[in-house]
C-alpha cells in the first residue's frame, strides 16, 4: 500500500510541472497585460510612465525563459509569487480562499452522493417503475442544467419567494449561506451519480454471484447489502472521485453567482485582470486538489475490492 | 424621407432637454430629501461593489480601481473631495487654501481636527509622507501620475532626491505646495490613489490587511471575495457624522444575483444594467428608488487618423456622425441608460456647452460629405470592439447597416475588453469603440487631443489641429478659472465639429436604493463612490 502511495505521489510532480509550463506559456501569448487590464472597462486610467514602472517592478519586461525559470524555482520552494493586483503573496491570498472552496465542494459532493446514489439505487432495484422513470428524468435534467440558471432559480425560489435562505454571500460561513450554492454546484454530479449507480447496481444484480447468493437462500436485503452494494461501489467511487476532484474547478460559475469567496471566483477575477501569478496559483491549487483526490480514490479501490492490485 | 429626418432631429433635442431636466431633478431631489428629514443616527448600510469578484487592495496607493475606491471613500480621505451638490471640487483635509500670484504655489491650512483611526492627529508630515511614498521609483503606484505635478516629485521618482522639493512644512497644520503647471491641484488630489496615510501604520508592513485612514468609518473585517465591514469612527472631523453605526460593502459582480438580493431586501443599493433599468422603471415600487446621473464617461468610436486615410478628412469624420442614428441605438439597445453625447466633455463639466445641438441623423448629408471628400462609393475599415453590452459588439452590429446605407463597410474585429487600452496606445487599430473617462478635469481631458500629447498618453486618434492647440495653450495660461472654462468650452465645441470620434453617449449611471436609505449622492465622477458620512437609514431598515 505504501509503495502504491509513493508511486502515485511521485506521478504528481511531472504532472504539476507540465501544468505550470502550460499555464505560464498560455498566459504569455494571451493579448493584454495586467496593466492594460487595470482599465476596468474604461473606469480607470493609468499613465504610460506609471505603466512602465509597474512593468519593471513586476518583471514583465524580462525575457520569457528567465521569467519561467524564476517562477519554477520559486514554486518549487512553495513561493507562488506576488499578486500583480494586490501586491500580496499569492499563497496568502489562496490560504484565505481554500477553506470556503473546500466547504462548498464538500457540501456539494455530500448533496450529490446522498441524493444521487440513493436515487440511482432505488431506480435500479425497481427498473421500469415510476421511481425509476422519475429518477432518470431528474438525472438527465440535472446533467443538462446550466449551473448559472439553476442557481438563479434556487435564489428566486428559496430566497425571494419562500424567504427560507439568504440569496448570496458568505455570511458567517455557516450552513444557511452554504445550502443554495452547494445544491447549485452539486446538481450535476448528483445526476451523474444517479445514472452511474443505477447502471452499476443493475449490472451487479444480474451477475452470477448474486444469483448464486439468492439460490443459497440468502435474504434479499443481505444480498443487496453484502454483494450488490459493495460491488457496485467500485464504479460509483470512480465517479465520485473524478467529480470531487474537478468540482473545485467547476465551482467558478457558482462562486461568482453567489458571491462565494472561493478559489474559483479568485481565479476568474484574476484572469480578467491578467493577474498571472494569482491565476497560476489558483490553477496549481485546483490541479493539485484533483490529483490528490484521484490518488485517494486509487487507494480506496484497494480497500473496497481486495481483488484490485497495483503493480 | 425629409419629414422622418426632422422627427429624428426633433426627438434628439427633446430628448436632450428631457434628460437634462431628469438629471437636475435627480440632483435636486437628493438634496431635498436630506433637507426635509432629520438624519437618524445608527443602523447599518449594505452597499454593493459590482465591478469585480474581489477587491484589489485596501491600500489606496496601490490600486487605481473604481471598485476599491468604494471602500476607500469610507476608510480614507484625500486633500480634496468631489462635492456632488455643488458639482465641483471642495477642500477636504484643509480648511483653506491660497495661491500665489503666479498660480504655482499653494498654501494649505490643514485641518487640525482630523484624526487617523489609530487616534493620532493628522499633520503636514503625513501629507508629505504619503506623496513621497507614492513617488517611490521602485514601485508603480498609480497616484504618481498626479503627484508628479508637484515640483521635485519626478526627482524622487528617478531616485535623485529623497524628498519632494515642492512640498514644504511651514508648521504642523500649514503646508506649502509648489506645482509645475498652472492647474487646479484639486483635480489631482481628490482621488483615493492620493489618500493621506499614517506613516507608522504603513511601515508596519501589513497596511492592506489592516488599513488605517482618516475616513468616517474604521476598518473592522475583510473577507476577501466577500465583503468589507467598517464601524463608525467617532472622532471623524465632521460634527455629528457619520450617521450610520456600520457600513458593509458586499462584493456582488453578478447583475442577476444582485437583482434578486435587492428585491429580497438583502442589500440596500445596487447598480443597474440596461435590462434591470427597464424592469425597475416599470415597477411601481422599485421605480421610486432610482438615482440617475450622467457620469463622466464618454462612449465613442475613436478614428485613427494616422492609420486610415479617409479618417484624415474632417468631412468623412462628420459623415460618420450624420450616418448613425445614435438616438435610436440609445433607446432600443441601451434601453435609454445613456445620454446622447453632444461633445467630448460630459454635461457635469463647467466647460460643457448646453446650447450645442447633436449631429442629426441625416444619411443624405453623410453621403454628400463623403462624395465631397472623394469617397462617393464609401470605403472599408476595420472596427475594433469588445463584447460590452453598452458600447461594444451589439452597438457595432447595429451601426454596420446604417454605415452601409451611406456606402461605408465596417468589418468588426472582436477583442477582449482588457486589451482595448493597449491597442489604443499602440495605435494598432483603424477605429475602436470604447468608454473614456472624461472628467472632472476638463483641461486634462481635452489635452488628449492636443497635438503634442503622445498616443501612449491618450491622443488615441492622433488628432492634430493648430486652432485647438492654441485654445488649449491659452486655457493653460489663464489663471481665472471662469475664463479658462470659457476657452475650454470653445475648444470642446471645436472638437465636436472636427469629430475625430463618433460621439455616441455619456453613461447614465443608475443606482437603485431601498426606501429606507437617505442621503445618497448622484456623484458624476462615479456613482458607486458615495461619501458615506452623508448617508443614513431610517427605522424601517431591516439590517440591524
Amino acid at each position: 500500500m505504501l509503495l502504491v502511495l509513493g508511486r502515485r505521489l511521485a506521478n504528481i510532480i511531472p504532472t504539476m510541472l507540465a501544468v505550470v509550463a502550460l499555464v505560464f506559456l498560455l498566459f504569455s501569448v494571451l493579448p493584454g497585460s495586467f496593466i492594460s487590464g487595470m482599465n476596468e472597462d474604461g473606469r480607470s486610467t493609468i499613465d504610460p510612465a506609471v505603466m512602465e514602472r509597474m512593468r519593471k517592478e513586476m518583471g514583465l519586461d524580462d525575457p520569457l525563459i528567465e521569467r519561467f525559470a524564476k517562477y519554477v524555482a520559486a514554486t518549487a520552494t512553495g513561493d507562488l509569487g506576488i499578486s500583480f493586483r494586490t501586491r500580496e503573496p499569492v499563497t496568502k491570498m489562496l490560504a484565505g480562499r481554500i477553506w470556503p472552496s473546500l466547504k462548498l465542494v464538500l457540501a456539494a459532493m455530500t448533496f450529490a452522493i446522498l441524493v444521487g446514489v440513493t436515487l440511482g439505487f432505488l431506480a435500479a432495484l425497481k427498473p421500469g417503475s415510476l421511481i425509476d422513470t422519475a429518477a432518470m428524468v431528474g438525472a438527465i435534467s440535472g446533467l443538462s442544467l446550466s449551473q448559472f440558471w439553476f442557481g438563479l432559480m434556487l435564489m428566486y425560489l428559496f430566497a425571494l419567494k419562500l424567504q427560507w435562505l439568504p440569496s448570496f454571500g458568505y455570511g458567517d460561513g455557516g450552513l444557511r449561506n452554504l445550502i443554495l450554492p452547494a445544491i447549485a454546484l452539486g446538481v450535476g454530479p448528483m445526476a451523474l451519480l444517479a445514472r452511474t449507480t443505477r447502471a452499476a447496481v443493475l449490472d451487479v444484480l444480474n451477475a452470477d454471484f448474486v444469483r448464486t447468493a439468492r439460490s443459497k437462500g440468502m435474504s434479499e436485503r443481505r444480498v443487496v447489502e453484502w454483494h450488490v452494494l459493495r460491488n457496485a461501489l467500485v464504479l460509483v467511487i470512480t465517479i465520485v472521485g473524478l467529480q470531487f476532484g474537478s468540482l473545485m474547478g467547476q465551482a467558478v460559475v457558482v462562486e461568482k453567482l453567489f458571491a462565494w469567496p472561493g478559489v474559483g471566483s479568485l481565479m476568474v477575477d484574476s484572469v480578467f485582470q491578467r493577474d498571472m501569478p494569482t491565476v497560476q496559483g489558483c490553477i496549481l491549487m485546483i490541479v493539485l486538489f484533483f490529483l490528490v483526490i484521484n490518488t485517494l480514490v486509487d487507494l480506496a479501490y484497494v480497500v473496497i475490492d481486495p481483488r484490485i492490485r497495483y503493480r | 424621407m425629409r419629414s422622418n429626418e426632422n422627427v429624428h432631429e426633433g426627438d434628439g433635442l427633446m430628448r436632450k432637454l428631457a434628460w437634462l431636466a431628469v438629471a437636475a431633478i435627480a440632483v435636486i431631489g437628493a438634496g431635498t430629501a436630506n433637507a426635509q428629514q432629520t438624519p437618524r443616527k445608527g443602523g447599518t448600510l449594505r452597499m454593493t461593489a459590482p465591478y469585480a469578484a474581489s477587491f484589489g487592495s485596501l491600500d489606496p496607493h496601490v490600486t487605481p480601481r473604481a471598485q476599491d475606491d468604494i471602500v476607500g471613500k469610507a476608510l480614507q480621505r484625500s486633500l480634496y473631495n468631489w462635492d456632488t451638490a455643488a458639482n465641483k471640487l471642495t477642500l477636504e483635509l484643509a480648511k483653506s487654501v491660497s495661491a500665489s500670484a503666479d498660480g504655482l504655489t499653494y498654501t494649505f491650512k490643514l485641518r487640525d481636527d482630523a484624526f487617523f483611526h489609530n487616534g493620532r492627529k493628522m499633520t503636514a508630515d503625513d501629507v508629505i509622507f504619503s506623496f513621497t511614498r507614492i513617488m517611490d521609483g521602485s514601485k508603480g503606484y498609480p497616484g504618481a501620475r498626479y503627484v508628479r505635478l508637484i515640483k521635485g516629485a519626478v526627482d524622487v521618482e528617478k531616485g535623485t532626491a529623497k524628498e519632494i522639493s515642492g512640498l514644504k512644512k511651514v508648521d504642523d497644520y500649514t503646508l506649502e505646495m509648489t506645482i509645475t503647471d498652472r492647474v487646479d491641484p484639486g483635480y489631482y488630489f481628490f482621488g483615493g490613489s492620493t489618500a493621506i496615510l499614517p506613516k507608522e501604520e504603513v511601515e508596519k508592513g501589513n497596511y492592506a490587511s489592516n488599513p488605517v485612514g482618516l475616513g468616517p468609518f474604521k476598518f473592522k473585517e475583510h473577507i476577501p471575495g466577500s465583503r468589507v465591514v467598517m464601524d463608525r469612527f467617532d472622532k471623524f472631523y465632521k460634527t455629528g457624522q457619520p450617521y450610520l453605526d456600520k457600513l458593509e460593502v458586499l462584493i456582488m459582480a453578478e447583475a442577476a444575483a444582485r437583482d434578486v438580493a435587492f428585491r429580497n431586501k438583502e442589500i440596500d443599493t445596487s447598480i443597474l444594467g440596461p435590462a434591470q433599468y427597464v424592469a425597475y422603471r416599470a415597477d411601481p415600487q422599485l421605480s421610486k428608488g432610482i438615482l440617475e446621473v450622467a457620469e463622466m464617461f464618454t462612449r465613442s468610436m475613436h478614428m485613427n487618423l494616422n492609420s486610415n486615410k479617409p479618417f484624415q478628412d474632417k468631412r468623412v469624420r462628420q459623415a460618420f456622425n450624420y450616418a448613425i442614428d445614435s438616438n435610436l441605438i440609445i433607446s432600443r439597445l441601451v434601453k435609454d441608460k445613456a445620454y446622447r453625447a453632444t461633445s467630448w466633455l460630459p454635461p457635469s463639466s463647467a466647460a460643457f456647452d448646453k446650447t450645442v445641438k447633436p449631429y442629426p441623423y441625416d444619411p443624405e448629408k453623410a453621403k454628400k460629405l463623403l462624395a465631397e471628400a472623394g469617397y462617393p462609393n464609401g470605403f472599408e475599415f476595420e472596427w475594433t470592439t469588445s463584447q460590452n453590452e453598452s458600447w461594444g459588439l451589439p452597438i457595432v452590429e447595429a451601426v454596420i447597416p446604417m454605415l452601409a446605407r451611406v456606402g461605408i463597410k465596417a468589418k468588426p474585429k472582436l477583442v477582449e475588453v482588457t486589451v482595448l487600452t493597449e491597442i489604443l496606445m499602440k495605435g494598432d487599430h483603424q477605429a475602436l469603440i470604447a468608454s473614456s473617462l472624461t472628467g472632472p478635469d476638463s483641461l486634462a481631458t481635452l489635452r488628449c487631443y492636443y497635438s503634442k500629447t503622445p498616443r501612449t498618453a491618450c491622443n488615441y486618434t492622433g488628432f492634430n489641429n493648430a486652432e485647438f492647440d492654441t485654445l488649449l495653450d491659452s486655457a493653460a495660461q489663464e489663471g481665472d478659472m471662469a475664463k479658462r472654462d470659457e476657452i475650454l468650452k470653445k475648444a470642446n465645441n471645436l472638437l465636436y465639429d472636427e469629430a475625430p470620434v463618433w460621439f455616441f453617449n455619456y453613461n447614465k449611471a443608475v443606482l437603485a436604493f431601498q426606501p429606507w436609505v437617505h442621503g445618497l449622492q448622484p456623484n458624476p465622477t462615479e456613482i458607486t463612490h458615495q461619501y458615506p458620512e452623508n448617508i443614513w437609514v431610517d427605522a424601517s431598515s431591516p439590517a440591524k
